[in-house]
């Protein structure tokens, strides 16, 4: 019973993609969005129901047989799902944010000029290829649902396929995922050389049997788990948009704003999270590994946070903060504590959906006005999109009893916990991203919302989203209201051990989660300190004195234009990395193609055309020539064969 | 007695060599008549027919002897039919000049 809804719910996203994407021409654009719908809320209903049940009976983790794959041979691959603690409450998350994000859809895309049957085909196959890779078995499966997830991102963020910008930022998308992804895929094929099995059962089972394989890079013993953790994390900064692979996330927002809602809360970004939680044994077993995740969880969060602060793009901002709150999650990962991980990703999820679409909203009312400079006063125009973008922010900038306040403080406390150097550093960075996200989150609700509108015709002009568009809005903001405290005694409280059962592993060493909550009061509180004061500065600098930000962007012109430019990542690429490939690409063209392979049929046929000219004076029309020819050499080959008999 | 005892089988391949030879070049050194070049063509069948006669008679087997018969009824035909290819030729340029038949020239 269980397991027959769990694949309910794990297809009927796949059958609404197939029958709204193939169909959709035929049944027509409105019962193909009733269809795709159908789709998600069947999906839903079935994910709550076994996440009931699984929860109520305390059912242990199971592999469900889904059908033969391959069936060849002595080949026999089966498409099975894992059915655990983790598979079942990421299922949940994703497909309830997802089919809301549908609702919204409706009233979003209703002005767009396409049929956008196409665009909710893609969006169920998008959802569908998150929850493949959620409740896979196997490190093949997560791929293939990996893979999926980065060829919708691409669909959907060039969905408005006529915009240049859009075309550049997907292909952006996709090629720097494609990165990212060779080296999941060396990681995977690492783990297969050496424990001859792609199942996680198997290889968590094997995981002690490969203690005692040692690589050696430059002069440095490792053992092979730093080895795989590494790979295997590369692959996941690419796909949650960490520092140095993060160049594609704001770019991303050239996408419809379902889309960007889609990317950042359920499906995409969360993958490389889930990646590192699902191989939480694994994980566990590399310590140098562990480190560098927290020290590039820490740096990208910090650096997310300064950039955010500098845009003026409604959608970046937003998009920034994703990727500082991902740092967020990776710097839980890096301490070992996969459960508060998890938590900060679910919560984010419900405040982050509902930031990005109360952004969409902002940007329907206004007519596709995307610059927060141009806008303001709005609160009197939109107040249910106002009061919940505050929600969001509250959630967001971990303000009590806000779900994110649960998920950020217990990051915060992990990390201190740690009582390590490693530990107080990031501790210090994340405290002070803590206080940015707080001032970005603030400037940009008073910006949008509040202070004398800054273009007339605009604000004029703006009017409240239709209901179809709010009513998910109001779904997720309760959930960001109430998500917190309600799954906090579940994720990471007193209920944690059951709730998980044996899908997470901590090492028995690893106490963090067991004493997480036994900070000193004065450190457990700062972080909702610095977030009062970064919301008190932003009330100073951009609703008081708004002349003070301009001020110091004139005075700071250096570090604001730094910012601005987002650390000059996308430069420094272009230097390094476009311009080598393109003057490649242009030498291959230019000289490679059209100066030798080109060439080489039009130097042959000149070379025959000039010989035949050259030596046509033979058939001179004598036909006594030609039997002395054919006489003389029947003669010679007579006489050559004489010789050389 | 057989001639052949007498005077040997080299004689006869030197003359049917000559032959052979002056039925070449009347093929390619004669530059008037196309007549001419039909039996110089002929001339090289026939030396080529003393060939297979002498060496019949040189190893008693009479399969040459006959061949001889055959072939020499087959250059029969075929001399009427080039005769009569230079009779349609005539009759189209007036002239069995060799010099006028350069309409091959490339």
């Amino acid at each position: 019973m269980t397991s027959s809804l769990f694949i309910t719910a794990v297809i009927s996203p796949l059958a609404g993609f197939l029958c709204a994407g193939l169909l959709g021409r035929i049944i027509g654009d409105s019962f193909a969005k009733f269809i795709s719908i159908l789709g998600m809320t069947l999906s839903m209903v079935c994910a709550c129901i076994v996440t009931w049940q699984f929860f109520a009976n305390h059912m242990d983790s199971e592999v469900v047989h889904f059908m033969e794959w391959i069936n060849a041979g002595n080949v026999h691959i089966n498409w099975n799902l894992k059915l655990d603690s983790l598979s079942v409450a990421m299922l949940t998350m994703v497909v309830s944010i997802s089919l809301l994000i549908h609702i919204y859809s409706i009233g979003y895309m209703f002005h767009d000029t396409m049929p956008t049957y196409r665009f909710f085909a893609y969006l169920s196959l998008f959802t569908f290829s998150m929850i493949a890779l959620i409740t896979s078995n196997n490190l093949v499966q997560l791929f293939f649902g990996w893979e999926g997830v980065g060829l919708c991102s691409y669909l959907l963020i060039g969905y408005w396929y006529t915009r240049p910008a859009a075309i550049t930022a997907a292909i952006k998308a996709f090629v720097i995922n494609r990165i990212a992804d060779l080296f999941f895929l060396v990681g995977i094929s690492l783990l297969f050389i050496v424990t001859g099995s792609v199942f996680y059962s198997d290889i968590f089972h094997k995981l002690p049997d490969i203690a005692s394989i040692h690589y050696y890079l430059m002069g440095f013993d490792f053992k092979i788990y730093e080895f795989i953790a590494f790979l295997l994390f590369i692959g996941a900064m690419g796909k949650s948009a960490q520092l140095f692979f993060h160049v594609w996330l704001p770019d991303a927002m050239e996408g419809p704003t379902p889309v960007s809602a889609l990317i950042h809360a359920a499906t995409m970004v969360t993958a490389g999270v889930f990646l590192m939680v699902r191989m939480s044994p694994l994980i566990e077993l590399a310590p140098y590994t562990k480190i560098f995740i927290v020290i590039i969880g820490a740096v990208t969060a910090l650096f997310a946070g300064t950039v955010a602060l500098t845009q003026s793009d409604i959608k970046k901002s937003i998009a920034y903060s994703t990727c500082s709150q991902l740092g967020y999650m990776f710097v839980a990962v890096g301490v070992g504590t996969y459960q508060i991980a998890i938590f900060h990703l679910t919560t984010h999820a419900f405040f982050k959906a509902l930031l990005f679409l109360g952004a969409g909203s902002v940007i329907v009312a206004l007519h596709d006005e995307q610059n927060m400079f141009k806008m303001g006063g709005l609160f009197k125009k939109l107040p249910i999109t106002c009061i919940l973008m505050w929600i969001g922010c509250l959630a967001l900038g971990g303000i009590f009893p806000f779900a994110g306040y649960w998920s950020k403080d217990a990051i915060f406390e992990a990390v201190w916990l740690n009582h390590s150097t490693l530990g107080y550093f990031a501790w210090g960075i994340l405290l002070f991203t803590a206080f940015l996200t707080s001032l970005y989150s603030w400037r940009m609700l008073f910006l949008v919302f509040h202070g004398k509108p800054k273009k007339q015709e605009i604000y004029d002009y703006a009017k409240e989203a239709p209901f179809s568009m709010s009513l998910p809005m109001i779904f997720l903001g309760v959930a960001s209201v109430i998500g917190g405290i309600l799954l906090f005694p579940y994720y990471i409280g007193s209920q944690q051990n059951i709730f998980w059962g044996n899908s997470l592993i901590n090492e028995t060493d690893n106490l963090h989660m067991a004493i997480v909550h036994h900070t000193p009061l004065l450190i457990a509180k700062m972080p909702l300190i610095l977030g009062i004061l970064g919301i008190i500065l932003a009330y100073l600098c951009y609703s008081v004195n708004p002349k003070i930000p301009s001020f110091l962007a004139n005075s700071l012109s250096g570090l604001y234009r730094f910012l601005l430019n987002a650390w000059y990542f996308d430069k420094f690429y272009n230097v390094i990395f476009v311009r080598p490939y393109a003057a490649l690409s242009q030498a291959l063209w230019k000289i490679g193609e059209k100066e030798i392979i080109q060439e080489i049929p039009v130097i042959l046929a000149n070379f025959t055309n000039r010989s035949a000219k050259g030596i046509s004076w033979v058939q001179n029309g004598s036909f006594a020539l030609y039997a002395f020819t054919m006489a003389i050499g029947l003669v010679v080959i007579i006489a050559a064969f004489l010789i050389y008999q | 007695m057989n001639i052949f005892d007498t005077v040997g089988v080299a004689s006869y391949i030197i003359v049917s060599g000559i032959l052979f030879t002056i039925g070449l070049f009347g093929v390619f050194a004669n530059r008037k008549n196309l007549i001419v070049i039909l039996m110089s063509i002929e001339l090289m069948l026939l030396s080529a027919n003393l060939n297979l006669i002498a060496f019949s008679s040189t190893f008693g087997n009479l399969t040459g002897q006959i061949m001889v018969m055959f072939s020499l009824t087959v250059a029969a035909a075929e001399t009427a039919i080039g005769l009569a290819i230079i009779m349609v030729f005539y009759r189209n340029r007036r002239s069995v000049e060799v010099q006028d038949t350069m309409v091959m020239k490339g």
